[in-house]
């Protein structure tokens, strides 16, 4: 849900400067539409995913300056001038030590709510570079998968974590 | 990854001269001419030497991108490293394309087998006389035909001009299992580099040029219509360019953009006609089931299985009654579909299970020939049966057609939640007579639940739902032992949930198993293991299940549980077994009770589904299927009120978290024996075997899920 969100009538169009993946994007939208759509619609980056669009499954989740968000709870307006890191930009000089991870133990099924999996597991490690089980599960917790990819995914961490995946 | 149908490409081929082209024949009978025999293709390859593979199922997560493909480059003796997919959209020349059942192995075994077998042997031929060698003299391996006297070989792609000039062979020889090198292997996923650096490309992610967006507002009651609507204040919304009821019952907002089109929806101002369901609520639909429990019209109440004569059975008797609730899908992607119509065609992109029927009912809705629609398939985020459905295909058709543009429909979570088909809710009775050690002489298992298929107008052949024959045969070699269907109606929109009424059987029967074990005061897996003492063969409709197979997926799900060790204090155990999809999978859950809740630690799940194609993607399976059974179990509820779902997002219908999700531990018994379903199986004994464990931990019998209701 967007946090004071009152507009009724969307004409009002903004030019937003963003900072994603490196590079100064110039976009031309209402200042309320979600960072979400910004990215998808576009910016045509298409790795980060519609799941709920209310902050409760975690396919969405980008970086802003760092810290993991929902971006279809954020208006864009919020981004603005800030660093958005996408799944695209994780892995800019080759994979990725999570991504590789994943493969490793071939955590994808449908895979679509894999990279939101990773940018939450990537917030992680980059605060906390060796996370106990406890840390994984409340870092991960936001993010859902119905294929039911969980225990996978906590190897994994543990694996890029350097403990070879071991629990 | 761009469809390419059969016909596209065998004309390619033949048109650049330059590729060995199977077309392969099926024989139907005798070898008689070609004009009768059904062509099936799977196969490319081209002078570059690169082998392509057509995917003839659509990949939601279960692997058929990778196993399918396997299977024919085993018999192909192809280079793994060579092979590329190609994904089949709609086609008429693959049989029934529906991805469901957990049929994509099963069906696709043979003919992938017999594709991949008679290339080689053409590979081999062309070699032969390019060489003028003996064809014995000649083996396939890697990718290359090698003449081991003369140490020369030649790579496919070198082979491909002289081959595809060759006869195709219609009795070339399969490999035996002992010489599988791919199949059985861990082979990794093809798709997995794709999906986590985000460039997999999801039905929600295709964009065409000039590609609008819509939602649709769809009435919230079931079966009520558009009675008017006021667009105005959607129309000032930045990028909104059309709003237009769409059929009877919704009315499309179309935008520039996806934001635009939401919130073009949130202004739009629709009135409803309620219709006839207006009043429809949960209690009224378990009532109707309630009702018919009583049904003594014989005619009603069709026989799946029956076997001596349960009434006649003398002993103590005793019964249950067992109820589940509707249900939904809830897969991550939401259901979206893009359309391109042009006048006398119309081309979708579809996350779907059927391209064929999205193909026929868009063709329908929007008056055109089935051959005039195109349907490529894109990858899916989950399916679990939703996209057994082809609502969002013939909406997205009928706005591209409206405002003559290409358009993706898009979906919210809420609509999915709302606007899905839902498992069927169901109600089982079970009664069984007793021998004086409290094991049954007579089992009677009735289930009462509206049908599926009926509801959709699909054949119901002597009143059974025609999904029953893979769902619930009888597990046990019972004396006197009888399935029961009474067929009900709901409103309530039906659909294919995965497991679909296995889920239900296995919960009902395996409940009552336990509770007739803790009865006789015998160990629930012993008591089994009697059950299922006697090697039997049970025939049910087309199948035999063999109570041997169960015996031993049970004995080792027993094994590697450590059944009969003692548990750590507070710890406690269950067990159930079922059989679906020609399947047999048995299950231990370990828990502990925390506030009144079960905590599921660790599942131990146990398998014979024959031959095992890709371990690793059975183990994904399997992991996966009992963190989506142990949702179901826990707090999968679809609930009706006025007319209308109530639950909306993740909130009310909660998937498990990772904070919830077991250690799963997954075992096969090894078999050479065809491969059978697997991407569903585990689903049924899980909630069974989790009720199990509950009752030996606080003596509560749970006979309604779900549990946590």
């Amino acid at each position: 849900m967007l946090s004071g969100y009152q507009i009724y009538n969307w004409t009002n169009m903004a030019d937003i400067t963003l900072r994603v993946n490196g590079s100064a994007k110039k976009v031309s939208v209402s200042p309320e539409t979600p960072l979400l759509w910004v990215l998808r619609d576009t910016l045509e980056l298409t790795g980060t995913k519609f799941g709920c669009g209310a902050g409760l499954c975690g396919a969405c989740t980008v970086h802003l300056d760092g810290t993991p968000i929902r971006s279809c709870s954020i208006p864009v307006s919020q981004a603005a001038d800030k660093n958005v890191t996408t799944i695209e930009g994780l892995g800019a000089n080759g994979l990725h030590a999570l991504q590789q991870a994943w493969i490793a133990e071939e955590v994808p099924q449908c895979g679509y709510c894999q990279t939101g999996q990773i940018m939450s597991a990537a917030a992680l490690l980059a605060k906390t570079p060796n996370p106990t089980d406890d840390q994984i599960t409340q870092a991960m917790n936001g993010n859902l998968c119905r294929c039911g990819t969980y225990e996978r995914i906590r190897k994994a961490i543990h694996r890029a974590a350097g403990n070879g995946g071991a629990r | 990854m761009s469809p390419l149908s059969r016909r596209e490409f065998v004309a390619a081929g033949v048109a650049a001269g330059a590729g060995l082209v199977i077309g392969f024949y099926l024989p139907r009978g005798t070898s008689s001419g070609k004009e009768s025999f059904s062509p099936n293709a799977y196969l490319r390859i081209t002078p570059d030497n690169k082998v392509t593979i057509v995917v003839t199922r659509s990949e939601m997560g279960q692997g058929v991108r990778t196993a399918l493909p396997m299977i024919l480059a085993e018999e192909l003796e192809a280079d793994w490293k060579q092979i590329e997919i190609e994904q089949a959209g709609a086609s008429t020349l693959f049989g029934d394309q529906t991805t469901g059942g957990s049929a994509s192995i099963r069906t696709t075994w043979d003919p992938m087998r017999r594709a991949g077998a008679a290339a080689r042997e053409m590979l081999i031929s062309a070699a032969a006389l390019t060489w003028a060698v003996p064809r014995s003299a000649c083996t396939a391996e890697s990718g290359r035909i090698k003449h081991a006297a003369t140490n020369r070989s030649l790579s496919y792609g070198e082979l491909v001009g002289k081959a595809a000039t060759l006869p195709i062979p219609t009795d070339a020889i399969l490999k035996q299992s002992k010489d599988y090198k791919l199949v059985g292997q861990r082979v990794a996923r093809l798709d997995s580099p794709a999906k986590v650096k985000g460039e997999a490309v999801f039905g929600i992610d295709f964009r065409l040029p000039g590609m609008k967006f819509a939602l649709l507002s769809r009435c919230p009651t079931f079966g009520g219509k558009v009675s008017g609507f006021d667009d105005k204040e959607s129309k000032k919304i930045f990028g909104v360019s059309y709003v237009g009821k769409i059929g009877d019952s919704a009315v499309a907002v179309v935008a520039d953009s996806v934001w635009g089109a939401m919130e073009g929806r949130r202004l739009l101002n629709v009135t409803w006609d309620d219709g006839p369901n207006k009043d429809l609520n949960t209690a009224a639909e378990m009532a109707s089931l309630k009702a018919a429990v009583t049904q003594k019209d014989k005619a009603s109440v069709a026989s799946l299985y029956s076997a001596g004569d349960p009434a006649k059975a003398s002993g103590r008797r005793i019964s249950a009654e067992y109820e589940l609730p509707f249900m939904a899908h809830a897969p991550m992607e939401p259901g979206n579909c893009a359309a391109n119509f042009q006048g006398t065609k119309c081309e979708l992109w579809a996350p779907t299970q059927v391209p064929q029927d999205c193909r026929d009912s868009v063709a329908q809705a929007i008056g055109l020939d089935p051959d005039q629609v195109k349907v490529n398939v894109t990858l899916m985020g989950g399916g679990f049966g939703r996209r057994l459905e082809h609502d969002y295909a013939v909406e997205a058709a009928q706005v591209s057609k409206a405002i003559n543009a290409p358009v993706k429909v898009i979906w919210t979570r809420e609509d999915d939640m709302r606007f899905s088909s839902y498992r069927p809710a169901s109600l089982h009775q079970l009664t069984a007579a007793l021998d004086g050690s409290g094991f049954p002489i007579a089992l009677t298992h009735r289930i009462i639940s509206p049908s599926i298929s009926g509801q959709k107008g699909l054949a119901t052949p002597n009143n059974v739902d025609p999904d029953l024959p893979d769902e619930a045969g009888p597990v046990y070699g019972i004396a006197n032992y009888s399935i029961e269907y009474v067929m009900t109606k709901t409103a309530v929109p039906l659909g294919w949930m995965r497991s679909v009424y296995a889920l239900q059987a296995a919960f009902a029967l395996e409940s009552f198993i336990d509770e007739l074990a803790v009865g006789a005061g015998k160990d629930p897996l012993q008591y089994r293991l009697h059950l299922l003492a006697k090697d039997q063969d049970l025939p049910y409709f087309t199948t035999t299940w063999h109570t041997a197979r169960m015996r031993g997926a049970l004995q080792l799900a027993g094994e590697k549980a450590g059944w009969n060790k003692p548990l750590p204090a507070g710890h406690y155990r269950g067990i159930a077994c079922f059989g679906c999809f020609a399947s047999y999978m048995a299950e231990v859950v370990e828990i502990t009770m925390e506030n009144g809740q079960p905590r599921v630690h660790r599942v131990v799940a146990a398998v014979d589904c024959g031959q095992v194609v890709n371990p690793g993607i059975l183990e994904q399976q399997i992991q996966g299927g009992i963190v989506f059974g142990l949702a179901n179990a826990l707090r999968a509820k679809i609930t009706i009120d006025k007319g209308r779902v109530v639950q909306g997002n993740f909130d009310d219908y909660a998937p498990l978290r990772m904070d919830e999700t077991p250690a799963v531990e997954v075992f096969t018994v090894a078999s050479s024996e065809a491969p059978t379903g697997i991407g569903e199986p585990s689903i049924p004994p899980l909630g069974p075997a989790l009720c199990n464990a509950i009752y030996a931990a606080t003596k509560r019998r749970i006979r309604a899920l779900p549990i946590l209701s």
